[in-house]
């Protein structure tokens, strides 16, 4: 009895976590379908998400729901401004140099926190409290519920836009085929600057909704950014349900790993399934045959 | 409505086209011919501003589109149906239709009048109604053609660029796409330049010719008179090949 306490405590945890991952994942593969590239800087929007937060309310002495705005706003126009200056003006570039940039970006970004803020780390407090919830033997935190709750939000949100909406639709096609959304007259370049607009929302909300329960520091992206593109990597990098289950099953089993085997091995567990999942399934878990005829 | 004036283009390093002119009135269908190679596709891409005009001047409907981005040659008036049909597969047929018009609905335009569009490409193309909600990936070729044809047309282009409608085409199917290019002329009054290899096809329905050869203008005239042109049957239909061969 005891075992499966601790077990369901381990799950809770590790799906709270997962769902984290699960919204890195989907900021990843927004970026990734309408540009090729994986965007590395996609950590430290997360960590601006949670720092910006903490500063808005400790500094700035804003109510909790307006910093939260704040900081998810401030990082959105980050990566709007990141779009306009270091991706679009090199219109010739290969993959490999943006995706280069973007690491250049993201230690630029790291590097600029801890100047601003400091190297400590901060909490945030927790949006309604920290008395736990008893369920199943196990206790749940009213931040799990947000966790969850924002999760979801955030995942119906995307699936409305990219389904219907004519600008979510214009990406897809041209996520699909960029010669022809071009030709249908949708501007390339416009569907870029939304696809890191939108990714930087995410990021930074997905910040924002762990910060209480993980702590934030200037570095806390690159782990954050790295299990996030995991996620994505197990979702095919595409297929926004894929990511979210990616996410879920990475957050659960390195809870799991990390209870029941050492928290020394957290880390450890992420990447290992990082690795499997590259060698052995590179097109992602649930990735389904493409319905195509030529 | 549409005037080029010996534009230039390269295909890589290669020159592509070379002082090509040709014009277009409204309500004309006009065809390209020529092999492969020849600049037939250069030149629609050209003209869609997806391949840079080295030089000259193209001219619709009296203002020069050189160096306007694609999308804003669409909201000039002018849509390209490309090579190979190029529908998003993993879009619904009516969401293809619906991107088609994607240009109204960021201008602001009426959703009642693209909703009737939209049904408008449903009466001239009943298939892709019973299809509308399946994934345009699962088309046939010839229906998928069709979709690309619609989807140019939900922009309510005053030029149409057609490149090659009748590629990798059965033959049934490939009069039904000539049938839709005489209709889009009659009910529509749809300006076309179309692009084929299918050049017999290509000269039965269409007003006049040019026949591209190595990226220059070799012949022009009227269908008709292209049609009964020997160099023109020796090299594109295949006709008189043998007695010259025999002589």
């Amino acid at each position: 009895m005891e075992l499966l306490n601790q077990v369901t405590q381990f799950v809770i945890s590790g799906l709270a976590t997962g769902s984290i991952y699960a919204l890195i994942g989907l900021s990843f593969a927004i970026i990734f379908n309408s540009t090729g590239i994986i965007n590395f800087a996609q950590g430290e929007f997360v960590m601006l998400g949670g720092v910006l937060t903490i500063f808005s309310l400790n500094v700035l002495h804003l109510p909790l729901l307006a910093a939260i705005l704040v900081a998810v706003a401030v990082t959105t126009v980050i990566g709007l401004v990141f779009e306009r200056l270091a991706i679009r003006p090199l219109k010739n570039a290969t993959p490999l140099m943006l995706i280069i940039i973007t690491i250049g970006a993201s230690i630029l970004i790291r590097g600029l926190v801890m100047l601003l803020w400091g190297k400590d780390t901060q909490a945030l407090p927790a949006f309604s409290g920290t008395d736990p919830i008893s369920v199943a033997g196990a206790t749940l935190l009213p931040q799990h519920l947000w966790i969850f709750g924002v999760t979801v939000l955030v995942i119906i949100g995307c699936r409305l836009f990219f389904n219907h909406t004519i600008s979510g639709k214009a990406m897809r096609a041209c996520s699909f085929n960029r010669r022809a959304a071009n030709l249908v007259g949708i501007s390339v370049g416009r569907m870029v600057l939304f696809s890191f607009v939108i990714s930087a929302a995410v990021g930074a909300l997905a910040g924002v909704i762990i910060a209480p329960l993980t702590m934030t520091a200037y570095d806390v992206g690159v782990m954050l950014g790295l299990k996030g593109f995991c996620a994505a990597i197990m979702g095919g990098m595409g297929s926004g349900l894929g990511t979210v289950l990616g996410g879920l099953i990475l957050g659960t089993l390195e809870s799991l790993g990390a209870g029941l085997i050492s928290s020394g091995y957290k880390d450890a567990i992420a990447f290992f399934i990082l690795l499997l999942i590259l060698f052995i399934r590179p097109q992602g878990l649930f990735k389904k045959g493409e319905t195509e005829r030529v | 409505m549409l005037k080029i004036k010996n534009i230039n283009a390269y295909y890589g390093k290669v020159h592509a086209l070379k002082n090509v002119s040709l014009h277009l009135k409204a309500g004309e269908i006009v065809t390209l011919i020529g092999a492969n190679g020849a600049g037939k596709t250069t030149l629609l891409n050209t003209l869609s501003g997806i391949i840079p005009t080295a030089s000259g001047e193209i001219l619709l409907e009296g203002k020069n589109i050189v160096g306007q981005a694609a999308d804003r040659v669409v909201s000039l008036g002018l849509s390209q149906v490309p090579e190979g049909r190029q529908v998003f597969n993993p879009l619904m047929v009516e969401e293809n239709l619906e991107l088609g018009a994607y240009l109204r609905y960021r201008a602001g335009g009426q959703r009642s009048e693209i909703a009737a569009d939209l049904e408008r490409m449903y009466q001239m193309f009943p298939r892709l109604k019973e299809r509308r909600r399946q994934a345009a990936g699962t088309l046939s070729g010839g229906e998928q053609q069709m979709l690309a044809i619609g989807r140019a047309l939900m922009a309510r282009p005053k030029l149409l660029l057609l490149d090659e409608p009748s590629m990798g085409l059965a033959p049934l199917v490939v009069q039904d796409i000539f049938r839709v290019i005489e209709r889009l002329r009659s009910e529509e009054g749809t300006t076309i330049l179309l692009v084929e290899q299918n050049a017999r096809a290509a000269l039965k329905v269409a007003d006049r010719g040019y026949v591209l050869e190595t990226g220059k203008v070799i012949l022009e005239g009227k269908a008709s008179e292209l049609l009964e042109n020997k160099d023109v049957q020796r090299a594109y239909l295949g006709r008189d090949k043998k007695e010259i061969w025999e002589r």
